[in-house]
Order: C-alpha cells, then sequence, then structure tokens
C-alpha cells in the first residue's frame, strides 16, 4: 500500500513539483506573539467562503429565479428536498458569520496596523472583498423573494438612485428597471452567482498571494526577540483547522436549532411591515438614515449620510497612505483612536436598531 | 511616421477595436431594455362599502401602490403609497391618524404633509370621486 502511495506521489511530483511547495510550506513561518490570535480570522473567512460556495452549488439544484417561482422554490428546498433545510440554513448562518468574521479581520488589522508598507494592497484588496461580500449579502437576500428582503432592495437601491446625476441610471441598472420586479431576481442572481464569485476569485486570489508572499505583519513596538515563530505547516495550519472545526460546530448548532426562514412571499402592492429592517450588517446605516434630519442647511439630510459614507469609506480604504507614523515603523495613536471611533459607531449604531425600533 | 511607428499604431488600434467590438455589444446587452409603461391616470381603487372609518386600503394605481384612506371623519383621500424618502410603502396608523412608512419612521399627514421623520417632500395627493359604488381615484394635473 505504501509503495502504491508513494508512486502515485512520484508520479504527480514529477508533473506538479509538489515537492517545491511542500518545501515551501515547510518553510513558510508565522509570527507569534500575544496578539497572534487575530491571524486566525483571516482563515476562517476562507473557510467560510468554501462552505458558501458548496452550499451554494447544491442550492442551484433546486433553486428558480423568477418572481413565480423563488419563493416555493425555497420553500421546497426547506420542506420537500432531504437535508435541504440543512443546506440552506449553513448557506444563510455562514454567509452571516463570514461577514462577522470580515469585519472582525478587518479590525483587527486596522487596529494591529498590519495595512502599513508593503502591505498597503494586502488591505486595500481586503477592502474590496469586504464591499464584494456585503453586495454578496445583498444580492442573496432578494432571492428568496420575501416581503422583508423585498423592502431591502427597495430602500438599498433607491440610496444608490440618490446620487446626483448617475444616481437614476445606476438604480436603474441594478433592478433592471424602475422598480423591483423579476428582472431584478435576475439580476441579483446573475450577480450573486456570476460576476461576485468571479470578482471574488480574482481579488481573494491577489489578497492571498500577497499573504504569502509578503509574510503576516507583525505589530509595532513588539521587541524582535518577544517574536517567535512558528512554521506554517503543520503548527499554524493544524491550530487554523481547529478555528474552522468550531465554527462548524457553531454553524451545525445555529442550523438545528434556529434554521433559516422563508418568510412571506414579496407583494409589490402590499404595506411595508411595521418593525422592518436590512440584514444585520447594514443596520448601522439604515439607523443613520433614520434619525437623520430631512433637510441639513437646505441639503437633503440623507445625501448627506450617503455621501458620509462613501467618503468614510474611501479614506478607510487609503488608510495606509495616510497613516504616515505607521508606515515608518511608530505607533499612530491617533489612527488607533478613529478606529474605535468608527467601530464604536458601528457597534451603537446596530445595537439602536434592535434595542430603540421606535427610535 | 516610421514604419515601426506606423506597425505599433496599427496593431494598438486594432486592439482597441477588436476590444470594442466586444465590449459594445455586451454593455447594451447588460443594460436593462426599455420597456413601454402604460401611463394610468384614473383607477377604481375601492367599492364603497368596503372601508370603513379610520380604515385604509392599498391599491394598484398603474406599477406603483396607492393608498386610500377613509378618515375618522368618513372623509376619503388618497395619496401615492411610495414614501419620498426611500420608497418603502407607506401605512395608515388608525390610532394617531396619520401615515407612517415603518421604514424610516417617517409620518405625514391626512394632507400628505410630513410631520416628523426624514422624508424630504410630502406625498403626492391624488383626487378621490365618487361614482356609484366605485372609489375613484385620479392623478391631479
Amino acid at each position: 500500500m505504501k509503495n502504491i502511495l508513494q508512486s502515485i506521489y512520484f508520479y504527480l511530483d514529477t508533473r506538479f513539483k509538489l515537492s517545491g511547495l511542500i518545501q515551501f510550506a515547510k518553510k513558510k513561518k508565522v509570527p507569534e506573539h500575544k496578539h497572534s490570535f487575530w491571524y486566525y480570522f483571516g482563515g476562517i473567512c476562507l473557510f467560510l467562503f468554501i462552505l458558501q460556495v458548496l452550499t451554494g452549488i447544491l442550492l442551484l439544484l433546486y433553486y428558480t429565479p423568477s418572481v413565480d417561482s423563488a419563493h416555493e422554490s425555497i420553500q421546497f428546498i426547506m420542506s420537500q428536498v432531504k437535508f435541504g433545510w440543512l443546506m440552506r440554513s449553513v448557506h444563510s448562518w455562514s454567509a452571516n458569520i463570514l461577514i462577522a468574521a470580515i469585519f472582525i479581520h478587518m479590525f483587527s488589522s486596522f487596529f494591529l496596523k498590519a495595512y502599513r508598507s508593503p502591505r498597503e494592497l494586502t488591505w486595500i484588496t481586503g477592502f474590496f472583498l469586504l464591499l464584494i461580500f456585503l453586495a454578496f449579502g445583498f444580492s442573496g437576500y432578494l432571492l428568496p423573494w420575501n416581503e422583508l428582503s423585498f423592502f431591502a432592495t427597495r430602500v438599498g437601491t433607491d440610496i444608490a438612485g440618490t446620487l446626483p446625476l448617475i444616481g437614476k441610471h445606476i438604480k436603474t441598472f441594478i433592478l433592471g428597471g424602475p422598480d423591483v420586479t423579476g428582472a431584478t431576481i435576475s439580476r441579483f442572481f446573475w450577480l450573486h452567482i456570476g460576476i461576485l464569485p468571479l470578482l471574488t476569485v480574482i481579488i481573494l486570489g491577489v489578497h492571498v498571494l500577497l499573504v504569502q508572499i509578503l509574510g503576516m505583519s507583525k505589530p509595532i513596538g513588539i521587541p524582535q526577540n518577544k517574536v517567535k515563530e512558528v512554521p506554517f505547516f503543520p503548527n499554524f495550519i493544524l491550530k487554523d483547522s481547529l478555528g474552522w472545526m468550531l465554527i462548524l460546530a457553531l454553524i451545525g448548532v445555529l442550523c438545528v436549532f434556529f434554521p433559516w426562514e422563508v418568510g412571506q412571499k414579496a407583494d409589490p402592492f402590499a404595506a411595508t411591515p411595521i418593525g422592518i429592517k436590512p440584514e444585520w450588517y447594514f443596520t448601522f446605516m439604515f439607523s443613520t438614515l433614520k434619525i437623520i434630519p430631512a433637510h441639513i442647511f437646505s441639503i437633503e439630510g440623507e445625501m448627506i449620510a450617503i455621501f458620509g459614507f462613501m467618503i468614510g469609506g474611501l479614506l478607510w480604504m487609503l488608510v495606509p497612505f495616510l497613516d504616515r507614523k505607521a508606515a515608518k515603523e511608530r505607533r499612530s495613536p491617533a489612527f488607533s483612536f478613529i478606529g474605535w471611533i468608527v467601530f464604536l459607531y458601528i457597534v451603537v449604531m446596530t445595537a439602536v436598531t434592535y434595542l430603540l425600533p421606535g427610535l | 511616421m516610421n514604419r515601426r511607428k506606423f506597425i505599433d499604431f496599427f496593431l494598438g488600434g486594432s486592439l482597441a477595436g477588436t476590444v470594442i467590438v466586444f465590449l459594445y455589444p455586451t454593455i447594451r446587452y447588460i443594460l436593462p431594455t426599455k420597456q413601454i409603461e402604460v401611463v394610468i391616470k384614473k383607477i377604481t381603487a375601492a367599492k364603497v362599502a368596503e372601508l370603513a372609518p379610520n380604515t385604509y386600503k392599498i391599491f394598484k394605481f398603474g406599477t406603483s401602490p396607492g393608498i386610500l384612506i377613509n378618515t375618522s371623519d368618513g372623509e376619503l383621500r388618497a395619496f401615492s403609497a411610495i414614501c419620498t424618502h426611500l420608497t418603502c410603502t407607506v401605512i395608515f396608523e388608525s390610532d394617531s391618524g396619520t401615515i407612517l412608512c415603518p421604514c424610516h419612521n417617517g409620518r405625514f399627514d391626512l394632507s400628505g404633509n410630513v410631520i416628523s421623520g426624514p422624508p424630504p417632500d410630502p406625498l403626492e395627493s391624488y383626487n378621490v370621486e365618487i361614482s356609484g359604488e366605485d372609489i375613484i381615484v385620479s392623478k391631479k394635473g
């Protein structure tokens, strides 16, 4: 048996040069220090993405993207198809946990100043991946065609529609017409399973390649003699897979006790249900739009909020170029402070959505 | 222009032309096709017996929803049900006698004017008339 395996390995090694890859993995070192816990969230994101792809492919077998059958096909998956409830619940729960893991990964990278030179592009590709996964969440949310997702899509795309000059064109392009209709499901489906995965593979490829080339960033101010280095293979990868197993167990528990809801079928001519809100990761923006006054200095409040988020996002992406101190391996408490403000704003506004719904 | 520059220009131009030949139909294909929309100016929104005082009905007005309210005084009012903030469908709150947008808590009075919340403009109001047993709603102007 051992000889057969060795022959197979030799055959493959001759053709794919596997020994080079194994040598690279053995030589690759990962820094270990008091903050290294946060390194594992990158791997968790990757694991959850793989889970998304696998369950997404399985859901494609029964899902039909049209107004007449989208909701019915999800009901069929949840109630008739064997383990359909599990596949869809794993897809939905892991999507939500993935977004949370991306946020944790992003903020931990921010506070550890992992974005500093030469890892600016790693940060920027990570930022684009966040936007792509938010778009995944937004487009996937509509696919079951339920009333919550219908109105969330209406509000979300109308936000894009308020942009001056190009807003209406963007909205029409996204929706496939002036309103949320069957054309919108087709477009969102196309985005969700075609365009966004393609973009993800490209940008994620660059992101992971940069991590391989540049290695993991060490935090500023930790003396070099206090940073140990452990082999990526097998030490780091084993701890990484332990994290994956824990996440998988958590998803399993959530799916069994809280299978993902199907909701009421969307009716474009029904009133918006009371207490409606988008997915949790959009609620900080939702609450901002709720409390901002209608007009500020004769400019529409929503316009100010939307531009605020856009400019804030742009500055966040450009942080590696703005934080000059970190670029010179010096501490930059001002940027840490800004990071805490942003983090607290997101947490508080998200909590406000759930704790003060009548605000 | 020497021969090499000409070849560079020719090949570069051909490449750009090829890209455009592929890109133009693709972009036109992706952009939504314009649908002919039938503009409806008048509609039977409800039957008179259908609406008790202090209740409302969401009705289909062309491709968008409208709201018909029978006030506590028995007066009929109709508006576009699309909130002027971020296009959610509004409802009538009988307790407060106001129109509410459940998405961002925008509130309108029974003339469609904004009372509170983020909506920047009033709701578009419609004419209401009774014809036999039907409540007819029509666009103004």
